[in-house]
């Protein structure tokens, strides 16, 4: 039987959901899309795809945290828009990376190019590499995590990871091989 | 120190975590605060018109399990809007959604 705390239980979850994860999604969306007008756009489906979907979510979850799920709604949101847009990833990620980067002036002179160069060698990954290296390092998520987002393995999201970094230096040392 | 360890290091200095606008935040919040209204203005009408049919009298206990998840939803987040704020315009998207989302509520609780 549902009961008033059980409903107040799950409203505290869900905005806990939102609070935690707002960045994450967003930072998902972001460089999936690579503008900031889209990632608002993708943000914003998610999170009401994931209000929608939240109480089977938290019964069918077993205790494991939910970023996974939240992030795999983002991925196909994400796959949709460029279905129905005909479109890919925009390659010029603004400066996402520069602007947020605690460096000295100097540093962020000498770096700027350095990090523009990966996030280009990224963007040019396969989508299943470029979601992968997104996850792990912009929001953080451990292989656990990615493997549930991605809905593979952990051995296979290790795998993944790995062949994603030795491609990206293999297209930096190589950069006119592309 | 190794290629893949430059690497990696390069990789988190690249993809820093983006922060949302606070316009993005408040549109997001007032968004799903409305929804939250929508979905309990759907449950009302809909408990409103089905108990008039006796078929339906076994129901309400679904209603208001279904109902109390969604009215209920986000009362922390609705804590930090103004209650009167409207949207004018700019949520073609959100207002989609609400609509999707009551449907799929009142299919939900009619079964």
């Amino acid at each position: 039987m549902y009961e008033e705390r059980d409903k107040r239980r799950l409203d505290d979850e869900f905005t806990e959901l939102y609070r935690t994860h707002l960045r994450d999604v967003y930072s998902y969306s972001y460089y999936r899309v690579g503008n900031h007008h889209d990632a608002e756009d993708l943000t914003e489906q998610t999170f009401l795809q994931a209000y929608r979907h939240f109480e089977r979510a938290q019964r069918e979850s077993n205790g494991r945290p939910l970023r996974p799920w939240l992030i795999r709604i983002a991925h196909n949101l994400a796959a949709n828009y460029y279905r129905d847009r005909s479109r890919r990833p925009q390659t010029s990620l603004e400066d996402a990376a520069v602007v947020s980067a605690p460096h000295s002036t100097a540093e962020l002179a000498e770096g700027r190019q350095e990090l523009h160069d990966v996030l280009q060698g990224v963007s040019k990954l396969p989508e299943d590499r470029r979601e992968a290296l997104i996850m792990r390092f912009a929001l953080g998520m451990d292989n656990r995590e990615i493997a549930r987002a991605i809905d593979r393995s952990e051995g296979a999201t290790k795998v993944l990871i790995h062949r994603a970094i030795k491609q990206l230096e293999q297209g930096l040392k190589e950069p006119g091989d592309e | 120190m190794n290629d893949a360890f430059d690497m990696e290091t390069l990789l988190r200095s690249a993809l820093v975590p983006v922060e949302p606008s606070e316009a993005l935040s408040d549109r997001l919040e007032r968004g799903l605060s409305e929804l939250t209204d929508a979905a309990a203005d759907e449950l009302a009408d809909w408990e409103l018109s089905a108990m008039r049919d006796p078929r339906n009298w076994g129901r309400p206990v679904a209603a208001v399990v279904v109902g109390g998840a969604a009215a209920g939803a986000l009362v922390l987040v609705r804590a930090r809007q103004q209650h009167n704020r409207r949207p004018g315009s700019g949520l073609p998207a959100l207002a989609h959604g609400i609509r999707d989302a009551a449907s799929d509520l009142r299919k939900r609780v009619g079964g």
